[in-house]
């Protein structure tokens, strides 16, 4: 077994029943689990001597809208990093078109809170209990979610003011 | 004595710095709640600067997301490239040539001196140092004309491709680069001597927007605004890639966290970048530049000209573009900034399924109300310089 799913084991042993899948792609150590779990997970993940993932260094979503094999149309990604011990972690987390929410991540790692907001912002995601949920790259009265893959590249948008 | 009380205003006062201010380099938006000179609340407005960089890359070929990579951090687009080009080479499984490892290293660390160049020379310039600025713009025009030389553009170079490079390095690199350096090292000097021992820009600078260790880490900062805490995280050390981890260079760490500890982060690691590109050019093996995959990395024209396979697959290269197999790949990078990372996911089609940058300066924006809360107002441009947002790469 190599050496980089070392942190797999641990992980599946203590969470077997929320994770769905894991896998080592070109190196990338990666679980996909439960978005009712994600707070459980993450705390795990910061807290563990042998994990001990210091820095969440990304947060994003990716919109697999009409792609075949995928669980949930979204899936929050989430990247951590750990300085001790000088390894990765990519956590997935499947988010169904139905019920975009999931819970927010700020109480663990206070960086979290901007990257959550471009989630919003660009895919519509929800973080349950974040402080100050609301647009950051685009204006207040922007429709739609852009990065979502139904929204058209062409389209366009020309209110730039305030409403009235 | 009552009417004087009362027609003193003591309430806060808000204030609205930027978008376009003076002082905030880069288009972004203060909401400065003031109580007198002092700061009570900080408000960040970002987002001036967006132009849908995912949403582009989504639409075109992997190859034609480089141009887009350039205007993350227009300061060392370079190092966007390289990075950009690194992941892709991560998704397809593939490595690129060694001449092409060590290039990509010289023009790196070249890219990353020209931005700390500008971060602190327009650093010195708004606290008031107009003669350090000049001095550091022009070792910048120095290090951007050798850039010049080599991709035949100064701000966006568009230099690296996937599995290779545009061109090898230019005939005479290595006497240029010495004469280069020779001249930079004295603007060094110069400008190290103003401000280094500098009481005004000591004062303006030393224990002002600092932060401990942990509460940066919490902040998901990462750069020399982490090493400055004592921290010693770079990735070039703690995941080497190309061939850092065959050269010899130093992480400068600082110990407070402050603005003049970020100063000194930066300038030292001026030297160090300096230190690894002379290693690299004495090291530097001969050979290609671009991998020998003609559905990866186009044929020379030579060859496309005269050969039929490999102008069929110059074709299917054009019009299809690279197909890497469907699969999700991290690769993080060390920018000038701090940590650069590209998240690509590709559904095998040659087009990106999701083409996301973790911009360094994204996480360090963010902190600025816990920098500057409890500081003065004045002190939020020294802070906000040595952050050292850039518009291009934090509203993507």
């Amino acid at each position: 077994m190599p050496e980089e799913s070392k942190n797999l084991g641990t992980l599946k042993d203590r969470f077997g029943d929320v994770i769905f899948d894991t896998h080592s792609y070109r190196g990338d150590d990666t679980i996909i689990i439960d978005k009712q779990h994600i707070l459980e997970v993450c705390r795990f993940l910061r807290d563990e001597a042998d994990l001990s993932f210091d820095f969440m260094m990304d947060l994003t979503v990716v919109d697999y809208l009409n792609q075949e094999d995928a669980r949930e149309r979204f899936e929050v990604v989430y990247h951590f990093y750990s300085s001790e011990r000088n390894h990765r972690l990519r956590v997935k987390a499947p988010i169904p078109e139905s019920d975009c929410t999931i819970d927010s991540i700020i109480p663990l790692w206070i960086g979290a809170n901007w990257f959550e907001r471009e989630a919003y912002d660009m895919y519509g995601i929800r973080f349950n209990d974040h402080p100050n949920l609301k647009r950051i790259l685009l204006y207040e009265e922007f429709e739609g979610y852009p990065l979502r893959k139904d929204y058209s590249i062409t389209k366009r948008q020309p209110l730039i003011g305030p409403k009235n | 004595m009552a009417d004087l009380t009362e027609s003193l205003h003591s309430e806060h006062m808000v204030l609205n710095m930027g978008p376009s201010h003076p002082a905030t380099h880069g288009t972004v938006e203060f909401k400065v709640t003031l109580d007198g000179e002092t700061i009570v609340d900080l408000e960040v407005e970002i987002g001036y600067l967006h132009r849908g960089f995912e949403k582009s890359c989504e639409k075109g070929t992997w190859e034609q997301a480089f141009p887009y990579t350039d205007r993350l951090n227009y300061c060392s687009a370079i190092i966007n490239n390289v990075a950009y080009a690194m992941a892709v080479e991560k998704l397809l499984g593939v490595e690129s040539t060694e001449r092409c490892q060590y290039i990509r290293v010289i023009t790196s660390e070249l890219s990353r001196m020209a931005d700390h160049y500008t971060n602190i020379g327009a650093g010195a310039l708004e606290l008031g140092g107009y003669s350090a600025f000049l001095y550091f713009v022009e070792a910048r025009e120095l290090v951007w004309d050798l850039l010049e030389k080599v991709c035949g553009a100064r701000l966006t170079s568009n230099y690296v491709r996937i599995g290779g490079l545009k061109n090898d390095l230019p005939p005479n690199f290595e006497q240029d680069l010495q004469e280069v350096f020779k001249e930079c090292r004295k603007l060094y000097h110069d400008v190290d001597t103003l401000l280094r021992k500098n009481r005004i820009f000591l004062d303006r600078m030393r224990d002002i927007g600092g932060i401990s260790t942990e509460e940066a880490i919490a902040y998901g900062f990462t750069g020399p605004c982490l090493r400055a805490c004592g921290m010693e995280y770079d990735v070039r050390k703690a995941q080497p890639y190309l061939v850092y981890d065959r050269l010899d260079f130093e992480i400068p760490t600082g110990t407070t966290g402050d603005n003049f500890d970020r100063y000194l982060v930066r300038m030292e690691e001026i030297n160090q970048s300096m230190r690894l590109v002379e290693q690299c050019l004495k090291e530097m093996p001969e050979g290609p530049v671009n991998i020998d995959d003609p559905l990866i990395r186009q044929a020379s024209k030579d060859k496309v000209y005269s050969k039929m396979e490999e102008l069929i697959d110059l074709f299917i290269l054009v019009s299809e573009g690279v197909k890497p197999p469907k699969g999700e790949v991290y690769l993080p990078t060390e920018g000038a900034n701090g940590e650069l990372g590209f998240y690509l996911v590709s559904d095998g089609t040659g087009k990106p399924l999701k083409c996301r940058v973790r911009p360094p300066c994204f996480a360090l924006t963010q902190a600025m109300p816990r920098l500057c809360k409890g500081s003065l107002l004045a002190d939020i441009i020294p802070t906000f310089d040595q952050i050292n947002l850039i518009g291009g790469e934090c509203d993507r």
